[in-house]
This record gives C-alpha cells, structure tokens and sequence, in this order.
C-alpha cells in the first residue's frame, strides 16, 4: 500500500482542485509538463514506472480517461480502468466500499471522475493513496484547466496580464470554475459570459467580470475559452433553443471580427460544431483546441511524475 | 407518589414571570410549592440546586423519532432517552414514518410504544395529508381523538395551495396549530445547500432563499384567510423573519421555530463536503443567522426546536448530492442554544420560554410552567459547566451531527418527569418504571 506519509516535490498527497494550488505548485506543474513535451519519448525510468494507477470513472468520458491512460503509460504505469457500468457500482455497491476495495488491491494513485461534487474529497478523507479529479459534478475538473493554462502560456508566451474570457453554461461547468481558480491565480483577468440562467448566483464573487453579451464581452479579450453545452439545459427549460445559444452566445466570424487580432479561440471538447461555435472558427488559425488535446497528456504526465514522488523538472534552456 | 425537593437553586419560569433564588418541592408528581418551603412530605429525597438553574421542564416540538419503519436510526426508546438526556421532558414527534402517521391506528402505536417504553412525554404530530403526499387530508379528527398535538407533513410541502386552504380550515374544529415545512420544491429543485457564493464556489446545486420564504408568504395569507394558526417550522431565511414580524404586527395567528444549526452554523460549514452539515432548509448565510437570533430576542420566533433527525451512519458515507438530508439534535440543542444567547445578549428568560411555555402554547399542552399544581416536569441545568460534545457519548442512534467536537457551556443536570428524575449528568438514565 501507498506510504500515507508521501512526500512529493509539490507539497500535496492529492490534486482535488486548482481552488487550492498556489502559483508555485501551478508554476511546477506546468514546467514538468514542458519538460515533458520535449522529453517524453526518451524512454528514461520515470517515477511512475512499474506503478499501479486506477482510472475510476463514473461518467462516460473519453478524452479525459485515455488523456490520463497515455500519460500513465508513457510514463511507463500499469492502468486498471474501472466504469460504473459492469463494476459493482452497478450493482449498487456505495462508492466508499468500492473505493475501499480498490485500495485493498494496493494501487499508487487513483484518478477519478464523478458525476458529484465533492467525491474526490471523499475518497480523500477515506483513503491514503493520492487522488486526482478528473471532474466532479459541476465542481472542478483540474488538470483541464492546468492544460489550459499550458496551452495559453505555450502560444502567449505569458498568462499573468492576459483577460480571458469563458464563454457559456458556466453554472454548470467544472471547467470553468477550474479554469478561474487556475488563471486568476497565475495572475490573469478572468470574464465569463453565458445567458443569465446559466451564471451561478454570486458568480462575480468569484473574483471575475460577469457579461451577458458576447459582443461586448470578447473585445479586448486574449483568449477566448469556449465551453459545451448539454442538450439537457434545453431540454430541462434553463435556456430555450439551440438556435438561440448559438445566435447570441455561439463564436463564428461576424464575433471574431470584434476580437483581437491575435486572440486564442480554445474549447475543453467534445465540441458542438456550430453551436458553441462554427466550424470556420474550431478549424480556423485562432483555434488551439488540438494543442489543448496534445498538452493534456502532457500535464497528466506531469501530475502523475510529481504526484509519485518525481523532482520538478524544468527545461534546461 | 412522587416527591422531590430541588433546594436553592435559581428558579427561572417565564410563565409566571419568576426569575428567584429558592426551592421547588414537587408531591406526588405535581409542583406543590415554589420559594420558600417551609415543610416537607414524607419520603421526599432532596436534591442540591446550589449554582443550578431550575426551569420547568424544557419542550421540543420537532423531532423524528423513526418509529415505526426505520428503527435502524432511531426508535421511541432510543430517540426519548436522547430527548432526557438533551433536557427534554416532553416532545412531538414529526408523522413521516414509514408507515406515515396519518391515521388513528399509526397515532395510538406511537402512544402506546411511548407508554411502554419513554421516560419523557411523547405528543405525536399527524399528517396533513394522506402519506404526506400533499393531495387528500389525513383522518385528522380521529388522529386528534386518538391524541395528537397538532398537523404536519413536515419533510414535505404541501405545494398545493388549495389543499393547504382546506386544512387549516379542518384544524380549526380541532384547535390544532398546522406546522409548514416552508419549501417550494420545484424552485428547491435538486439542491442540496444554500444558493449563493459558496454553492458557486464548491459546485453544489443551490436552494434559493426565496423557496423558503415563498412558501412562508403563503402560508402566512392562508392563514389569514383562514383564521387557522400556522407554525412556521426551522426558520432559515432573513426574509422568513420579516414575513412573520410583518404577519405578527398584522394580527396574523402564526408563530415560528429556530434550530440550534441555524443559529450557529453558515454554509461555510459545507466546505469539505461534510455530509452532516446537508440540512432542511439549509444552512444559510451570516446574515441569515443574524436575522433569526435577532428574531428569537425580540420573539418574533416564538420556539426553539432542535428538529432531530437521525439518519445511520450508511446515509451518510455517501456522495453530497446522495446524502439524506438532517442532523441529530436532541442532546446537543440546549448548550448551542445557550451559547448563542451568551453570544449575543439574549436573556435567559426568553431562551427558556422559547423552549418551555411557548411550545406548551402552540402544542396546546399543559406544559411548560411550574405553576403551583402543574405536573412536576422540571430541568435543571448548570450554567457554568464547560464541556466538550462527543457524539461517541449519544444515546441517540445516530451520530449525525456537525458539532462533535465543539467545546460549549450549560450542561443538563437532572431532567425530572412528574417529580421522578429520569436522567441525571453524571450517571445512567433511568429505565421506564413498570407500573
């Protein structure tokens, strides 16, 4: 079983949310994974060779679960995949006796997704191994944001200064309320805009700038971070139609056409073309939506090296 | 024939307005003297009151005893020996048990199994409604013939106006106060913890005020429409507070509770996803918790109701979003209720009517007084005595609460029931006498 008493190089046993990384760990986290970027296919021992990393996923996912697979595996980790269909989860086991179980079996790190807020403090409180979120409910989704935050420094050279604006369904995104935390910390201004139904109450004490109009919203804007939407909110009356959403707060050309010139059009995946935004714009120069997909194996590399006890690596330059 | 002299303590009563240093001689189970006692019974044991304060024996309004159907939790024995322990000398008991009490039959088991097995008086409460589904009105004459205390669905709006119309209408022939559990459930939705900042910071789905006051605005315009009396259960909301003091003013027949959580916990207390702090309502905001002290000193909330609600240990090892809503309350209820009003200045005469003859008054109970010639119902407490609360030490089912730990001031001393002292702090609780 897992030391309970691990030290590691970042100063904490489990990554739950950004809410709770300081810049240093932020700014560590980042330069593992630019190592990384460089580095990754020498093959080299890496501190997660020969460990065990559980994928506990309770929520369909695909991008998220096989982003953490590869990084776990190029970093030369064994993965167990566990989904909440034909587990016992299904059979109405509780989530602390599955995840009481798993830690039985002795893996080194769990990664879990989970469709409440909350669970991976959970499992935390419960269990000694390190826990990393991979989504909780509406909540936080961490490395999203670390990859992020990767891919704005990787094409601005720089995210303290920057304004970044998070377009959509922020009430109930995990991503945007990592991807605050993330950003303000490191120092930049954050906005959101999204009909008003799907603002949370308070929003702007969040610490950001709170905009309905996504023509006013987007000027002077660096990034421009585009969220999914569910069908759900419409079906479930939150907001009326698709045509709407995507008439007053989808990115196409006629809303390009009042950002900067240089700005950085990103989206978490998996996106709705032509409704968060059109096509044009998810294939066109400003999108860094693969460059996101790219840095998120990397930053989950960079999670699991610092998480099983490996130095901060920094590139030599 | 029971007999008991408390000697020299400070004797608080707001029923009568006494606020004196001095005896109370119980005989055969019913206060016979107050003051000065110049000569005592036969067989009368005497207990040293020196430092202690003597009230009539303290009431809570709103708890969940389980029994029948969730006897894993709690049951009428378990719950009444956690209600002596906490001070308790008579409570009701809420109708949302499986099966609901909502007819004579489930009525005379509760009273029958408190007969049986409680050391403390047990007045149930019946539904509102047929299994608390808000549609048809519960056999509420027989339910009162077979001793209920007074109406609620409790756990349970009842959404439909219309209905709720014709139930206070009904409780009006059987002089029962009908109790709202202020919710509307669709604005409630999937919430599980107040709507504002934190909500938005931990990605819980909130509850919103105003489905509180919604509700109490409500219920407070049927009643007068109506002329019925409603009593407004675990006030929360800052704006519950000033529809009541606004109804009050206007002559409206209500009156209102306060928990001992709203009165000491914010939503703060969610942050680490703490099971044992998911409530109904929910745990508000600061300036929620200010505007219910402010309104139990100015009496705007009439009562204080510590709402029990245990829940076993497996309803709680879950997911936030999973969690059964409540927390045990019974034996932790008077020190945060005295911890508040050595916080914030409100007298002891007004805590001990909140849990004493106001409740009586609503409840419709002769209870809450030592009047020469009430039953010999008694607390006593010892304001000084700082202690820590341990959940491990509950006589309660359950350890569902937020406050183990808390170190806080007034212990219970002795809770006496008819002149018998059913539980004493420093030993066993007494066992329910064959008779």
């Amino acid at each position: 079983m897992a030391n309970p008493l691990i030290q590691n190089a970042l100063g904490t046993r489990s990554i739950l949310g950004t809410e709770s990384l300081s810049a240093s760990q932020i700014r560590n986290l980042l330069d593992t994974a630019f190592f990384y970027r460089t580095h990754w296919r020498e093959g080299k021992p890496s501190p997660a060779s020969g460990k065990t990393v559980v994928l506990f996923f309770f929520e369909p996912s695909t991008r998220t679960r096989v982003s953490f697979e590869l990084a776990a595996k190029r970093l030369g980790a064994t993965t167990v995949f566990l989904g909440n269909e034909g587990s016992s989860v299904g059979k109405g086991e509780t989530l602390y006796d599955t995840a009481k179980t798993l830690e039985a079996m002795a893996p080194d790190l769990i990664v879990l997704r989970h469709p409440s807020a909350g669970s991976p403090h959970f499992l935390n409180r419960h269990l000694q191994v390190p826990v990393v979120n991979a989504g909780d409910g509406f909540h936080e989704h961490p490395t999203q944001a670390l990859l992020d935050a990767m891919t704005i420094e990787e094409s601005k050279g720089k995210i303290a200064g920057l304004k970044v604006l998070i377009v959509g369904d922020i009430a109930h995104s995990r991503v945007a309320r990592s991807n605050i935390y993330c950003l303000k910390t490191m120092g930049a201004e954050v906005s959101v805009c999204g009909p008003p139904t799907l603002l949370p109450p308070k929003v702007e004490k969040l610490g950001v700038k709170v905009f309905y109009d996504l023509n006013e919203a987007v000027k002077d804007q660096d990034v421009v971070i585009l969220l999914r939407i569910q069908f759900e909110r419409f079906e479930s009356g939150q907001t009326p139609s698709r045509g709407e959403y995507s008439r007053y707060y989808g990115m196409n050309a006629r809303v390009m056409a009042l950002c900067k010139p240089d700005v950085l059009v990103m989206h978490p995946g998996p996106m709705n073309r032509g409704l968060e935004l059109s096509t044009e714009i998810a294939d066109g120069p400003h999108s860094v939506i693969l460059n996101q997909v790219s840095n998120g194996v990397l930053i989950r590399m960079a999670v699991l090296h610092l998480l099983l006890g490996g130095p901060v690596m920094k590139e030599r330059k | 024939m029971k007999n008991l002299l408390l000697k020299g303590g400070r004797i608080v009563d707001p029923s009568q307005n006494v606020d004196v240093v001095g005896d109370l001689l119980i005989e055969n189970g019913k206060v016979k003297a107050i003051g000065k006692v110049a000569s005592l019974p036969k067989d009368c044991p005497v207990v040293d009151a020196k430092g202690l304060v003597i009230t009539p024996g303290w009431i809570d309004m709103h708890t969940h005893l389980r029994e029948p159907g969730a006897n894993q939790k709690e049951t009428i024995l378990t719950g009444t020996q956690a209600a002596a322990a906490g001070g308790m000398t008579s409570i009701a008991c809420m109708a949302n048990t499986s099966p609901v009490n909502d007819n004579a039959f489930i009525t005379s088991f509760i009273r029958e199994r408190a007969a049986a097995d409680s050391v403390v008086n047990v007045f149930p409460i019946g539904a509102i409604t047929k299994g608390l589904k808000g549609e048809e009105l519960a056999e509420i004459g027989s339910m009162r013939e077979a001793g209920i205390a007074a109406l609620s669905d409790d756990g349970h709006t009842v959404m439909n106006a219309y209905v709720m119309r014709k139930a206070l209408d009904y409780s009006k022939k059987f002089d029962l106060t009908v109790i709202s559990h202020a919710e509307d459930v669709n604005l409630k939705g999937r919430g599980v913890m107040n709507e504002g900042f934190n909500s938005a910071r931990f990605g819980l789905r909130g509850i919103p005020r105003t489905s509180e006051d919604l509700i109490i605005a409500r219920d407070i315009l049927l009643a007068e429409l109506t002329g019925a009396r409603i009593h407004i259960a675990h006030l929360s909301t800052v704006g519950g507070v000033e529809l009541v003091r606004i109804a009050k003013k206007r002559g409206v027949r209500v009156t209102a509770e306060v928990t001992p959580h709203h009165l000491n916990l914010t939503d703060d207390a969610v942050k680490d996803y703490d099971t044992n702090t998911k409530v109904a309502p929910p745990l508000r905001e600061q300036h929620d918790v200010d505007a219910v002290r402010e309104a139990l000193a100015d009496g705007t909330i009439d009562v204080v109701a510590s709402d029990h609600a245990p829940h076993a240990i497996e309803d709680k090892l879950v997911e936030y979003d999973l969690a059964q809503f409540g927390m045990v309350g019974l034996e932790t209820a008077f020190p945060l209720y005295y911890r508040m009003c050595l916080k914030n200045g409100v007298g002891l005469q007004r805590l001990i009517a909140a849990l004493t003859s106001a409740p009586a008054e609503i409840l419709g109970i002769p209870k809450g007084t030592l009047k020469v010639g009430a039953d010999g119902d008694v607390t006593v407490f010892d304001p000084a005595a700082v202690y820590t609360i341990d959940k491990t030490e509950f006589r309660s089912k359950s350890r569902n609460t937020p406050f183990h730990g808390w170190e806080v001031q007034g212990k219970v001393r002795y809770t006496i029931v008819a002149g018998r002292v059913v539980y004493r702090s420093e030993g066993s609780i007494a066992q329910k006498e064959s008779q």
